[in-house]
């Protein structure tokens, strides 16, 4: 298993190599760049930018530049936020963003999986029906509507919690609730979905005729079987929920990492977006490692050799 | 107990129809689910005919109707005709002197230090809410004139956009466009998410492990990027859109099918078939594929959303739908930076969406039930 | 002897300001968004412009209500022929390290934006010194740049020709002198904040990009007496109605930008808290005059013509927006008599609608041969809007419109490099109060911002004219002749002069609206 994972990691060097590289080019091809703005700069001005940037070298040269710093753990400055390098941007936002995304995930794990369980465990019943409904209005209001929402409705009207920002832990509560509510959704769907389909499964029909208490056959043998989905599809969700959002830090004004990618991309801030795609590559490679140990783990039919 | 041998290795050949005859026949005694079926029939047939029945057209612009609320009532309002007949007036520079309404007509006397041109019932007839504007009598002297006109009054169900657009009208037409966007995109993602997945967790080893690389390094790719680059070199493509939606939509498909062909790979009736000497193609088909089916379904109804959202993303890039043209995506992250002033641009798009996703989840549960092949 | 009481009473009052900063007095002030950089140099937003007037004093700098005061200059004397300025710089003037602001210091300051490695963005402002642009270009040395420090107090800066709005260009933040000693020590890390180094009202505590950026009243200040705010906590907000729901959850103080959207309803909620007053900017459409279809000013007359500015002012922006039929904003500066502007302005629409089909038709478009043109925007809500608005409008002479939309960078970057479109969404915010900084843009010389390719000898001719024009009148005078030949050919369709849109408490006293839209915290007062 360790050996496994150590080989998987090592494969993973040249799969960021190559995202790298492609994500790189990618950039390099949109139209646009990181110095065009509502204000067009002066012919001469902009050279003068682009010089300091090494943005005057033909492209293939920018990329082994970037390597070779990348290579020494230099992300580079950033082109837009010229008092930072990109290492401190991101060193500032991402334990912002993970504490957001982590409190969100287990929020939605463990009220994910509660509902999800007791919607497989009364199916078709009223409660199960609550649940799913409940469930579908979490993943059919879109974030951009439910964040304004909740911070106007207990941040303006009410005044019991921060509108916005970033100054005491009870700013957590609105964007994590944001966050969490549609991977509550999804998580209680999904865990329902497999919950029904593990109960009716040979061995749990057959602890049944065993005469097992419903309860345990839950614990043991269904939800651990239930779970595969949700362990499946977890990977990148946390992946993406740790790496920030970009809908909520904007609107909540939260200092995460979740902005940096969209609007790095906006402006062409193409030293941001090269961090960013790391980082969330980085998270990616490493959950997935997570999400292939934990199946083993879980199903013992599956193992890695 | 045929069902739990079914499960486990019964010649295909049969039982694939079977499979389909007999869910279609569980389908249809859950409720839920045959109610769903008809709100979506409805919502397709509302896409395809509603822009046509509407009683605006999408891309009529009412000037005078800037984001008027959601009434019964039709527009103008009875105690404003009054003074937006004054108003169209002022601009003809013309001095009123009795304005009086009639039923649906409007009756103007009016005067001017000037001649009047008769043309002057053009700025009544320029107006939405005039038309067939008429001079019944001008004085001698050209300076005194007065006017009829009939009064045409316009019904906004859900009221009117940030340009006087008939927002039902619009809805009808972003149920079309969403609905298209939802099912082209998830049926792109549907094919190269299951196809891609039950590939990689069958053959299993380096293969997989290869095939699950990819997958990594496109997770990890700039989307923004993308989205922007396709705009650059293909223009501006509702069908691109699609297409581009789907092709980044299908690795969370990919992965869960994957996952749940490793689980089944080593189960008897798999292992049971390959002894039996089916070709792997023939195993994925009969075996593998059938039985991720209950996962990949509830996935399918969760993607539709993500999609259609997705979408409304794409559109703030400029790569989405365009203008006239709209999408439930796009009229709702207007009407969430409308909910306050003017909530009713929110409402009606978040209402027809939820409507739309709520059909499709239960529509979604109950195929899953009645495909799941060990259920009785 | 008296000096010696005085001391220990002042430290003693220090000490207490130290102990009571719990309760100091904070202005948490939303801002436009994040800086993207806090060295001066480099900055080019209005964002940073906010931040740079707090933390930073120049030779002149502007009051509560936009008018030129003495900054770090205590008076100042211009030659005859205008071209050499003496500023003489007042004794009292400190950093906030408590070292003297010297004459040399404005020299170390205005050579270093020059220096073309510094990678300044709004170098070209300042290019009215004698030999600015040429070490901008790195054709000179920065020690040949006309600025020199005849002895500490005292500041000579020549300039290339007369320029009658230099003071003007000195209020941008180009002109904010920068610390010598900590920009040598520290490089590009002078602008952190445990080593900048500021000469104005505030110095700075922390900046946390996406949080805040906290100030700290700079007792060193040599008007420190009568700055009542102690702290400002600047808050960037991308989304604009995140400000508006932190105001009203009494959570900051004002807002710098508000949602059109929503002004409608934020008027009935919070009535004279919103505050809506002209600004010195003009939204417009470029009209590409290499294109066939645009070559004719008939057309291009036409099209501005039949556009219902009140109705894109009133309704599409919810009065955020005014009429705009010129180029120059009314209000200006130097501008007396004001513009020159379309002569059916006030002719109703129907009449305009005649005469645009008239001129149309002239130009041998009609139902037959209808006009297609394609209208090229960056993404936003109120442009689109706006587009929507401007297509329906010009549907009545018969004209099809298709759009193109693209993002913000891609949108400039078509603009600048290629000649690929036809009318083009643009907005041009002055940087000073001239009405030479809006007319330039169509210069034929203007490679950057001419967008409508636009080439007429006449008018570079009086633009050249104006230039050298010493006399504010007379000047104004050919300005205004050049900006008729623009209202004439129309180049560019005028449409709308931006409002700035601010969100003001109540209990925040002394924030003076003004054209310029500047609102120095050192001016303010928070009551109770």
């Amino acid at each position: 298993m360790l050996g496994y994972a150590v080989r998987r990691l090592l494969g993973a060097i040249p799969t960021l190599f190559l995202i790298i590289t492609f994500a790189f080019f990618l950039m390099r091809v949109a139209p646009g760049g990181p110095f065009d703005r509502e204000r067009t700069l002066e012919a001469k001005v902009l050279e003068n930018l682009n010089r300091v940037f090494h943005l005057d070298r033909p492209v293939w040269e920018q990329y082994l530049y970037y390597l070779g710093n990348l290579a020494r753990g230099d992300l580079g400055p950033s082109f837009i936020y010229r008092d930072f390098s990109v290492q401190q941007l991101l060193g500032n936002g991402l334990p912002v963003s993970i504490q957001l995304g982590a409190t969100a995930l287990l929020l939605a794990l463990v009220i994910g999986c509660l509902l999800g369980t007791i919607a497989a465990l009364r199916q078709n019943s009223w409660i199960d029906y609550s649940v799913i409904a409940t469930a579908t209005f979490g993943i059919t209001v879109p974030n951009f509507v439910v964040a304004p929402l909740l911070s106007l409705i207990f941040g303006v009207w009410f005044s019991l919690l921060p509108a916005g920002g970033w100054n005491s832990p009870q700013s957590m509560i609105l964007p994590v609730i944001t966050l969490a509510l549609p991977q509550v959704a999804i998580i209680a769907r999904l865990i329902r979905g497999s919950t029904i389909e593990a109960l009716r499964s040979d061995h749990v029909r057959t602890a049944r005729a065993y005469g097992l208490p419903t309860r345990m056959i839950v614990v043991v043998h269904a939800l651990r079987a239930a779970c595969l989905p949700v362990v499946s599809y977890l990977g990148p969700a946390a992946a993406a929920l740790l790496t920030g959002s970009v809908v909520v830090e904007t609107i909540f004004g939260l200092p995460g990492i979740g902005r940096y990618f969209v609007q790095g991309a906006l402006n062409r801030d193409y030293t941001l977006v090269m961090g960013t795609v790391i980082i969330i590559a980085v998270f990616v490679v490493i959950f997935n490692l997570i999400v292939d140990l934990l199946y083993a783990a879980l199903d013992p039919r599956v193992r890695y050799d | 107990m045929t069902d739990i041998a079914t499960g486990t290795g019964v010649p295909p050949t049969t039982r694939s129809r079977s499979l389909w005859a007999t869910a279609f026949m569980r389908l249809r005694r859950n409720r839920a689910a045959m109610v769903s079926l008809v709100v979506l029939i409805l919502f397709v047939l509302a896409g395809i005919f509603g822009p046509m029945l509407a009683p605006h057209p999408y891309a009529r612009v009412y000037s005078d109707f800037v984001k008027v609320p959601a009434s019964l009532e039709p527009y103008p309002l009875e105690a404003e005709i009054v003074p937006l007949a004054e108003q169209a007036l002022a601009r003809a520079r013309l001095e009123v002197g009795s304005i009086e309404i009639d039923g649906s007509t409007l009756h103007v006397e009016a005067t001017s230090a000037r001649e009047i041109d008769p043309r002057v019932t053009r700025y009544l007839d320029r107006s939405d809410l005039f038309s067939n504007a008429r001079v019944v009598e001008q004085s001698q002297d050209g300076k005194a004139i007065v006017i009829e006109a009939d009064v045409q009054r316009l019904r906004f169900l859900f009221g009117t956009d940030a340009n006087g657009r008939d927002l039902f009208a619009r809805v009808l037409i972003s149920i079309r466009i969403s609905l298209m966007i939802g099912a082209l995109a998830t049926g792109v993602a549907l094919l190269i998410g299951v196809l891609y997945g039950a590939t990689a967790g069958f053959l299993g080893g380096r293969v997989d492990n290869l095939m699950m690389r990819f997958v990594d390094i496109l997770y990890a790719l700039p989307f923004t990027f993308f989205a922007i680059l396709l705009v650059v070199f293909f223009g501006r493509n509702v069908v691109l859109m699609f297409v581009a939606v789907g092709a980044v939509e299908w690795l969370d498909m990919a992965r869960i099918v994957r996952g749940q062909t490793i689980a089944l790979r080593r189960r008897e009736f798999v292992q049971a078939a390959e002894a039996l000497g089916v070709g792997s193609g023939g195993i994925l088909r009969r075996h593998i594929i059938p039985n991720t089916l209950g996962p990949v379904i509830i996935y399918m109804t969760l993607l539709v959303p993500k999609v259609i959202l997705l979408e409304s993303f794409l559109s703030f890039l400029g790569l989405g739908v365009q203008e006239p043209l709209t999408s439930l995506g796009v009229l709702i992250a207007e009407g969430a930076r409308n909910m306050r002033g003017a909530a009713y641009m929110l409402l009606y798009p978040s209402l027809a969406l939820t409507a739309l996703l709520f059909a499709l989840n239960f529509l979604g549960d109950g195929l899953r039930d009645a495909l799941d092949p060990k259920d009785r | 002897m008296l000096k010696a009481l005085i001391r220990p009473l002042l430290a003693g009052a220090m000490l207490v300001s130290v102990a009571g900063a719990a309760s100091a007095i904070t202005y948490v002030r939303g801002n436009d968004g994040d800086p993207e950089t806090l060295d001066q140099h480099k900055t080019s937003l209005v964002a940073e412009a906010h931040l740079m007037r707090d933390l930073y004093e120049g030779l002149v700098v502007y009051d509560a209500k936009a008018k030129i005061i003495p900054g770090v200059a205590e008076s100042w004397t211009v030659s005859d022929d205008g071209t050499i300025y003496t500023f003489k710089l007042r004794e009292d003037a400190k950093w906030s390290n408590g070292d003297p602001v010297v004459a040399e210091d404005f020299v170390f300051s205005l050579q270093r934006i020059m220096t073309p490695e510094t990678g300044a963005k709004y170098a070209n402002i300042l290019y009215p010194i004698k030999n600015a642009e040429a070490i901008n270009k790195g054709e000179m040395q920065p020690e040949e740049l006309g600025v020199k420090a005849v002895d500490d107090k005292t500041l000579e800066i020549t300039l290339a020709q007369a320029t009658p709005y230099f003071l003007e260009l000195l209020t941008h933040q180009t002109g904010l002198p920068v610390n010598p000693g900590a920009v040598k020590e520290h490089g590009t890390d002078f602008v952190k904040p445990e080593n900048l180094v500021t000469n104005g009202a505030y110095k700075l505590v922390s900046f946390t990009p996406g949080d805040k950026i906290v100030m700290e009243k700079n007792e060193n200040f040599h008007d420190a007496a009568n700055v009542q705010i102690d702290r400002i906590e600047y808050i960037p907000f991308e989304d604009r109605a995140t400000c508006v729901r932190r105001f009203e959850a009494g959570e900051v103080m004002s807002c710098s930008d508000l949602p059109t959207e929503q002004i409608k309803s934020m008027k009935e909620r919070l009535g004279d808290q919103v505050r809506i007053s002209p600004y010195l900017g003009t939204y417009y459409y470029a009209l590409n005059t290499e294109k066939d279809d645009l070559k004719d000013p008939k057309v291009r007359t036409a099209l501005s013509m039949v556009i219902d500015r009140q109705f894109l002012g009133d309704e599409i922006w919810a009065g955020a927006m005014l009429p705009a039929y010129s180029l120059v904003p009314p209000g200006i500066g130097n501008y007396e008599g004001g513009g020159a502007m379309y002569d059916w302005a006030d002719t109703s629409l129907l009449d305009r609608e005649d005469k645009a089909i008239e001129l149309m038709k002239e130009a041998g478009y009609g139902p037959d041969k209808p006009l297609k043109l394609e209208i090229s925007y960056n993404n936003s809500e109120n442009h689109k809007n706006t587009a929507t608005a401007i297509a329906d409008m010009w549907k009545a002479i018969g004209v099809d419109v298709q759009f193109n939309v693209r993002d913000l960078s891609a949108h400039y970057a078509n603009l600048r490099d290629t000649s690929d479109y036809e009318v083009a969404r643009a907005g041009w915010i002055g940087d000073y109060s001239d009405p030479q900084n809006f007319l330039f843009l169509l210069e034929s010389d203007n490679k950057g911002f001419n967008y409508a390719k636009y080439k007429n000898p006449e008018y570079d001719a009086l633009m050249d004219k104006a230039a050298a024009e010493n006399d504010l009148v007379k000047r104004a005078e050919t300005l205004r002749e050049a900006e008729a030949v623009f209202v004439r050919d129309t180049p560019y369709i005028p449409l709308l002069f931006y409002s700035s849109l601010s969100l003001v408490s109540p209990k925040l006293k002394g924030w003076e609206d003004n054209i310029q839209n500047v609102h120095g915290t050192r001016y303010m007062s928070i009551s109770e």
